[in-house]
């Protein structure tokens, strides 16, 4: 056991962590503002490829982080239309940008690159050692494995929860959640706050993507995301809507992969194709087991139209 | 309906309290009702449920179904041509090469009718859980899975032939329906989303399915690797076109389709199931368990994905690989709503995005395009299916307004006669 609990197990769970919550965070702004986002694996794929791809083109990956925070943009703008704007199937328009996520990433490899499944390798965004702090024994090691892009999603967490609950536009937003014609009734603009939510989940979902793209590996590989979208939902159903249960869910599932990773190097006998499987079986379990039924945001997945 | 029963009175009290009509007329109060179930509600019910009344509104009007599936796809294949641009080709090449491929020969005919069969199957799962409200995004997982138990089953069980084809048939769809059990649990009494759940399924589906195939695993063939051993000679599905690889499982998608038609449409239990999926309120009150139901639908579409990876397995390789599902349980999702949930519409669909699969391998050989451009497509489809009910309401809209215009150019005295002959002399 002590081989496997050691300080790098932390360092990994955190980099497997953070892609879940970013997504997580989207598809709580999402869901918050009253709109069920299933989307995010696709989201987080588009993410994914459009930071590989702008890295590749300029050798420059902040400026790949940037596209792929632009090409969440587009795909949650893409839903926010199905969704909000023409009123269709919340689940099934975000099918649709989880089915074009993992086709057109997957098709346009091998136009661009002319070869199948995964892109040559890009500039990674580079770790950074904190003054000081990376001169601490044990837990320097922590601070000298992290980027800028670890530190911003830190920050963003501390945002989300901020702005969603505790200023008048997470008040609102929220407001939009829970009833929609109350919210209206109080004057504000349920229509342009869901668009915008579902914009935004957009972007988190896509800088979930990047961050496996250009933080944790460098290049991208087709259906790279794993199903994180969806373990990033489950982790936000976990935690009842809020930003830091769901948060510690997400780190859960982070340290159940990071050690799934590690026991395949530590316990041979152990089959290494089951162990891929305990993040996704710890997801149901949370689901069978967390205290209360799960109940989201009242107008989740009800359309808004003035009367 | 509860909330068709507390926002009428309103509407009523609104049209008296206006001055117009201080006599509560009879028919006015209808005309409110059937406008407060009509526009007014669509907002106010639950998606899915939206969603299935669409498809249910489209039942009956042939004409109007064949116009929606074919605009769909058109608009589906339009919006893809981007993309052959992309990859350098030319539309008249892209468009040969993928029909030619798909349908230009009698063999060819075949090897579509083959690619159809596992998404004419998995389509009809993920198309039952729908009317009852589900969806089944775990199909993939239960196919998967299911295969593995019909290739198992027929690797290591001893029983004569004919026999062993049964069973082992049997036996991956209780594998599918097994790896659905989950989910449906989580769904009846934990209210757990089954989008999320039964995606966690197929990830633990894959999983399992590797493992048990693992140059260490438990079922691996001693002579393939990633498969398990091939089953006795004579449990595969008999050849139906000799010559080709048309198997014996196109009678049994077939034969499937006409059972899930029988029971969704003429049995108690499919009516029930199709209350549930319209009006989960209207079902409770009407005495259907709706835990009970909930989890017989998705053991239901579990059992049916399981057959699908039960007929690819048996009818094809007649052993189990663990790749053997090029995303079928995905393309499901968009053959069952591009078939508008109707289990022959679900025939028509499956045909097209077996023409696609089919016809995607000589799309690649020849136009140099990607074979995971039918992704894309079903994608496509599945985004303007999602549309659709919008699309119809933009149209309705944009009609009415044209006919209050005309109206408003009449002479001061409309009369009811020739507001109607304007209204039908209008569209131009």
């Amino acid at each position: 056991m002590s081989h496997l609990l050691t300080i790098s197990l932390v360092i990994s769970a955190l980099h497997l962590a953070l892609p879940i919550v970013m997504p997580m965070l989207g598809g709580l702004i999402s869901e918050r503002s009253g709109v069920l986002n299933i989307g995010l694996e696709g989201m987080m794929l588009i993410g994914a490829f459009a930071a590989v791809l702008v890295t590749y083109f300029t050798g420059n990956p902040w400026l790949g982080l940037i596209g792929a925070l632009i090409s969440g943009v587009f795909s949650g703008s893409a839903l926010a239309l199905m969704t909000v704007t023409l009123r269709g199937d919340q689940v099934v328009a975000s099918a649709a940008i989880n089915l074009i996520g993992a086709g057109l990433t997957a098709a346009l490899i091998p136009v661009i690159w002319d070869i199948d499944g995964l892109t040559p390798s890009v500039a990674k965004i580079p770790t950074i050692a904190v003054p000081f702090l990376s001169d601490l024994p044990t837990v320097g090691r922590i601070f000298r494995s992290l980027s800028l892009v670890d530190y911003g999603c830190f920050v963003l967490i501390f945002l989300v929860w901020w702005i969603l609950f505790r200023t008048d536009a997470g008040l609102r937003l929220r407001a939009c959640g829970e009833s929609a014609e109350s919210a209206d009734a109080a004057g504000i603009p349920v229509v342009r706050t869901r668009f915008f939510a579902v914009m935004m989940s957009g972007v988190f979902g896509a800088l979930g993507g990047a961050y496996l793209s250009i933080v944790t590996l460098d290049m991208f590989q087709a259906s790279m995301t794993q199903g994180r979208g969806f373990l990033a939902l489950a982790a936000m159903v976990f935690g009842k809507w809020r930003v830091w249960p769901g948060a510690a869910a997400c780190l859960a599932f982070g340290f159940a992969d990071a050690i799934a990773l590690r026991a395949q190097i530590l316990w041979r006998d152990i089959p290494h194709e089951l162990l891929i499987a305990l993040p996704y079986l710890l997801a149901l379990f949370a689901m069978a087991t967390f205290v209360g039924r799960a109940s989201g945001p009242g107008a989740v997945g009800k359309p808004f139209t003035r009367a | 309906m509860t909330m068709n029963a507390t926002t009428s009175p309103s509407k009523l009290a609104a049209v008296t309290a206006d001055g117009r009509h201080a006599r509560m007329d009879p028919e006015i109060a209808a005309q409110t009702l059937r406008a407060d179930s009509g526009d007014d509600g669509w907002n106010r019910t639950d998606l899915l449920p939206r969603m299935i009344a669409h498809f249910q509104g489209l039942s009956g009007q042939f004409g109007t179904r064949v116009l929606t599936f074919i605009l769909t796809i058109a608009a589906a294949l339009v919006a893809s041509v981007p993309m052959i641009w992309l990859a350098g080709s030319e539309l008249w090449l892209t468009a040969s090469a993928l029909f030619g491929g798909a349908l230009g020969s009698g063999p060819a005919i075949a090897e579509t009718m083959v690619q159809m069969i596992p998404l004419l199957i998995a389509g009809l799962a993920v198309a039952l859980a729908f009317h009852a409200s589900l969806f089944n995004i775990g199909v993939e997982g239960q196919l998967l899975f299911g295969g593995l138990v019909t290739g198992v089953v027929g690797a290591t069980v001893d029983l004569p032939p004919p026999l062993l084809m049964v069973v082992c048939i049997l036996a991956g769809m209780a594998g599918g329906a097994a790896f659905a059990l989950i989910p449906a649990l989580l769904k009846a009494y934990r209210g757990a989303h089954e989008v999320v759940t039964t995606i966690m399924m197929n990830f633990v589906a894959i999983a399992v399915s590797e493992y048990a195939v693992a140059p260490t695993g438990p079922f691996v063939a001693a002579d393939q690797p990633s498969a398990t051993e091939r089953v006795p000679e004579g449990t595969q599905l008999p050849i139906i076109w000799d010559g080709t690889r048309l198997h014996a499982g196109l009678i049994v998608a077939l034969a499937a389709v006409a059972i899930v038609t029988w029971v969704l449409y003429r049995t108690p239990g499919g009516f029930r199931l199709r209350l549930l999926g319209a009006n989960q309120g209207a079902a409770r009150a009407s005495g259907v368990s709706v835990e009970r139901l909930t989890i017989i639908a998705l053991l239901a579409s579990g059992a049916l994905a399981g057959l699908a990876g039960a007929v690819q397995v048996l009818g094809v390789y007649g052993r189990f690989y663990s790749a053997f599902s090029p995303g079928y349980g995905y393309d499901a999702i968009a053959v069952a709503l591009l078939g508008a949930l109707s289990p022959v519409g679900v025939v028509a669909s499956a045909f097209f995005f077996a023409v696609l699969h089919a016809g995607s391998v000589p799309l690649q050989a020849i136009a140099g395009i990607s074979r995971e451009m039918v992704g894309v497509v079903s994608g496509l489809v599945v985004a303007f299916v999602a549309a659709q009910p919008a699309v119809l309401r933009l149209l309705s809209s944009l009609r009415r307004p044209a006919i209050d215009d005309d109206l408003s150019d009449l002479p001061p005295e409309p009369q009811p006669a020739t507001a109607k002959t304007a209204s039908t002399e209008m569209p131009s």
